[in-house]
């Protein structure tokens, strides 16, 4: 940490090695894992969604620093109120909607079934946390209906489930089919409402921060013009590379796509990718995983290719656009852009969710490590996720100072 | 098997025989054809296999017991280079081959290999070599004056396990199935989207069957769960999916068996749908009958009967757990919804059997339409005494012996269950105990 604050005032001189450089003190400020230990009374089965909510928020936290070392606006207000939401989780229900986005709404103003669908049959306190209940959420429990929150709080659960993954074992694919296919049903079912239509409105803004802004729009460009038929998954692949990796590593990572569909390019960080999601097919033809993988981002930085596969509705890439959405939106309902403040959406690819492939190396920055650093060994099997979702938040940062 | 409803008195009570070994979660369980050798499979890719006791003449209420037999490890964990993911060493499944000669044969499959293994005993020994010491060591040849033939001495029974044949690299999903054909020649292993056909005999390629892969893998929204030969028709294989259908076919149709020759499924019923009816229609087990004329299959909270010849719905329906069918989105946040129980028929198809929460397991009597729960652990039952049936009150006022939902244990699950071929005893698998009963006779 010592060497990044010397290197704040002097930036570097080439941009590949400052990036380089950057990915190493990343590496070592991310592997550096300061544990707080938070204790919350909050019932057992809540214990996985605030576990993996404060795990976001130390990350989120960590990202902030780095931020500022390049001096990008850091909502410090954000992180210190989101703070004071954690600890006084007494009560709350924990809707987690995406990094560093959390829903929460208190146990007290939940509909009576769906008290009964989360507490396992054991009553909750109505009083705990009434007066802890910050605005935003208050407004949001009483926008929505209750079978809209209690579908809502489904679709939550489902995305998380199909994030958490087994670091060194295949996820199931059974559940993971399974899951997916509940997340496509309340999402169609929440299109044919219009709520969705509705809530992903909400969200899009103009003022994004310019590093989210490329997630946003790669992700939108995903979307292709409606089908008759609502296939509204097609995002969800279960090919296990993130697009962002694309969007990010194409000026840094030298592994030319063509390698991916060989089966064994360790050295090819797609090829990678697509190996150790088993789902992936490998006979899969080599110009559908490029149109697929690369066609979608409408980054310049990206070679126009063909674009991705014909289905996609615009709501696929609302779906996902929702996690994206950053704060400072002009939407029709304030309540809820409130609710949805920073996201990273760059942990927020149902593609790696799928396959359990949050563990996906990205090998461009690791190529450059390895290159460079090789005693920095970050090998795929063993890096945390959190190394690796930071490190592609740190090439959007990179981006727009290279860019600029 | 006669099951009374009432609490206090059963006629034919079932008695208790204490198991518990070391302790592993067991995965599988399997009795052979004749019923004499128990196999069982845990998480740590070891197979332990019960042997009965011939029946003692001294205690004539008593049948034999079952003792252990042979254990051995069958399958160790591995690593996948190219993914960089662990492939575990839990064996998803045993399954016996009919006995042929004095060895026995079974296949044991993990995620991703299949051995077959084969175990013998050994109760003579050659004794008096020319060539070599008692002990081993060799004789030094110019000492030898004398030739002998050597003779077989009895010996401690020991049992040996020896892999056979090691079926491996052809499987790129999750095994979940393995199923020996009628003909003791081939036999078929099902992953999530692929079935294989292998010959026994033949190691370094297999038939694949049946492929529902997509050429887009983003279009997946169906993976197979099950498959099972036909216990006659060697031509006749059937696969469960995880969308709640089954579908049979014929091998002398195609190569590939794409298209089904039959297709069963239920038509959902509209009044209970929910976001959960696709997760908990998703069939975890598959199983003929004894006489091939019927399939079961189990879903999340039911047990159905097909006729084979009825594709448009099954012939019964047994409900396992519905209580638990308010408590659905609990038990989705808990991941147990994805939980695949097995079940399994009597020798005479009578009754089935499957297993559910809090160390319950169900009987269901098809033809007096009676249904027993019935809790394995080691505080509710002493050993030769009677199981008491259990009740799961489902609400409002709990009667005394009852047992509310909510204090259900979701920990406590009995995944798989055995039947003996011919006589009433059972084996229970509750995590990682093994509970043998037997129907005692008064």
């Amino acid at each position: 940490m010592a060497c990044c604050q010397s290197r704040r005032k002097t930036p570097p001189p080439s941009a590949v090695h400052c990036r380089s450089w950057l990915l190493l003190a990343a590496l070592c400020n991310l592997c550096w894992r300061g544990r707080r230990s938070s204790s919350f009374t909050i019932k057992p089965g809540l214990q996985t969604l605030m576990t993996l909510a404060i795990k976001e928020h130390e990350q989120h936290e960590r990202l902030e620093k780095l931020k500022t070392l390049f001096g990008l606006p850091v909502n410090k207000a954000k992180l210190t109120s989101q703070r004071t939401r954690l600890k006084n989780q007494n009560g709350f229900h924990l809707c987690r909607l995406g990094r560093e986005v959390y829903t929460f709404v208190s146990t007290s103003r939940m509909s009576g079934s769906l008290l009964n669908m989360f507490s396992k049959g054991t009553k909750r306190k109505f009083s705990d946390g009434d007066e802890e209940i910050s605005d935003e959420s208050l407004v949001g429990a009483r926008v929505a209906s209750s079978y809209s929150l209690q579908r809502q709080s489904l679709l939550d659960m489902s995305l998380i489930k199909l994030q958490l993954c087994h670091m060194l074992v295949e996820p199931n694919l059974c559940r993971s089919v399974l899951i997916a296919n509940t997340v496509r049903q309340i999402q169609e079912e929440m299109t044919h409402d219009g709520s969705w239509h509705m809530v992903a409105e909400a969200f899009c803004s103009a003022g994004q921060s310019p590093s989210e802004r490329l997630v946003a729009t790669e992700v939108l460009c995903r979307s292709r013009e409606q089908d008759a038929e609502p296939k509204l998954f097609s995002v969800i692949s279960y090919e296990g590379c993130r697009e962002e990796e694309v969007v990010a590593d194409e000026t840094l990572c030298s592994v030319s796509v063509s390698d991916t569909v060989s089966n064994v390019c360790l050295a090819g960080r797609i090829g990678q990718c697509w190996e150790k999601s088993e789902l992936s097919g490998v006979e899969r033809d080599e110009e559908a995983l490029e149109d697929s993988r690369l066609g979608s981002g409408e980054d310049e930085e990206i070679d126009t290719k063909d674009r991705a596969s014909t289905e996609s509705p615009k709501t696929i890439g609302q779906v996902f656009g929702t996690f994206e959405i950053k704060n400072g939106s002009p939407g029709p309902d304030s309540a809820l852009e409130e609710l949805f403040s920073d996201v990273d959406t760059s942990y927020y690819d149902l593609d790696t969710m799928l396959t359990g492939m949050q563990s996906a190396p990205k090998m461009g920055p690791y190529d450059i490590l390895d290159s460079l650093a090789p005693s920095h060994s970050s090998p795929s099997i063993v890096s945390t996720p959190n190394c690796r979702s930071d490190l592609n938040e740190l090439d959007h940062i990179m981006e727009i100072i290279v860019g600029s | 098997l006669r099951f009374e409803l009432e609490t206090s008195k059963l006629n034919n009570c079932l008695i208790f025989l204490p198991f518990g070994y070391a302790a592993d979660i067991i995965s599988t369980v399997e009795f052979n054809y004749s019923g004499e050798l128990l196999a069982t499979g845990d998480k740590g890719g070891r197979v332990v296999i019960f042997q009965r006791e011939q029946e003692s003449k001294n205690r004539l209420l008593s049948r034999g017991e079952y003792n252990v037999y042979s254990t051995f490890q069958s399958h160790e964990p591995e690593f996948d280079y190219l993914k960089s993911l662990e492939i575990e060493e839990k064996i998803n499944k045993i399954r016996w081959l009919p006995q042929q000669n004095a060895a026995h044969f079974l296949l044991s499959a993990n995620d991703k290999t299949i051995k077959l293994w084969k175990i013998s005993e050994r109760d003579k020994r050659a004794e008096g070599y020319n060539l070599k010491d008692e002990d081993g060591r060799l004789r030094d040849p110019f000492r030898i004056t004398t030739l002998r033939v050597p003779v077989l001495m009895p010996m401690d029974l020991m049992v040996e396990a020896s892999p056979r044949r090691i079926f491996a690299n052809a499987h790129t999903y999750h095994i979940n199935s393995i199923s020996v054909n009628s003909d003791y020649e081939t036999y078929l292993s099902a992953d999530d989207l692929r079935i294989n056909l292998w010959h026994l005999e033949i190691t370094d390629r297999s038939f694949n069957i049946v492929d529902i892969k997509p050429a887009n893998m983003e279009e997946l929204t169906e993976v197979i769960t099950a498959a099972e030969c036909h216990p006659h028709q060697c031509n006749v294989f059937v696969y469960s999916s995880s969308k709640g259908t089954i579908r049979l076919c014929d091998m002398r149709a195609a190569a590939l068996c794409d298209r089904h020759s039959k297709f069963f499924e239920e038509p959902e019923d509209p009044s209970s749908r929910s976001f959960f009816s696709e997760i908990i229609s998703s069939i975890s087990d598959v199983k003929f009958s004894h006489s091939g004329r019927y399939m079961m299959t189990r879903d999340y909270l039911s047990v159905k009967v097909w006729d084979l010849n009825m594709e448009n719905r099954p012939v019964e329906t047994y409900q396992v757990h519905e209580y638990l069918r308010s408590k659905l989105c609990s038990l989705y946040e808990n991941d147990c919804i994805f939980d695949k129980f097995e079940c399994c028929w009597n020798g005479s198809d009578s009754a089935i059997m499957t297993g559910s929460y809090n160390n319950f397991f169900r009987m269901f009597d098809r033809n007096t339409r009676r249904d027993i729960t019935l809790e394995a652990s080691r505080e509710n039952s002493k050993p030769r005494a009677m199981l008491k049936p259990r009740k799961v009150c489902t609400g409002g006022k709990r009667k005394k012996d009852e047992i509310s939902v909510d204090s259900l244990d979701f920990n406590k699950k009995i995944l798989h269950t055995a039947w003996h071929p011919k006589e009433n005893v059972i084996a229970v698998a509750a995590t990682n105990n093994l509970y043998i009963f037997q129907d005692k006779v008064n």
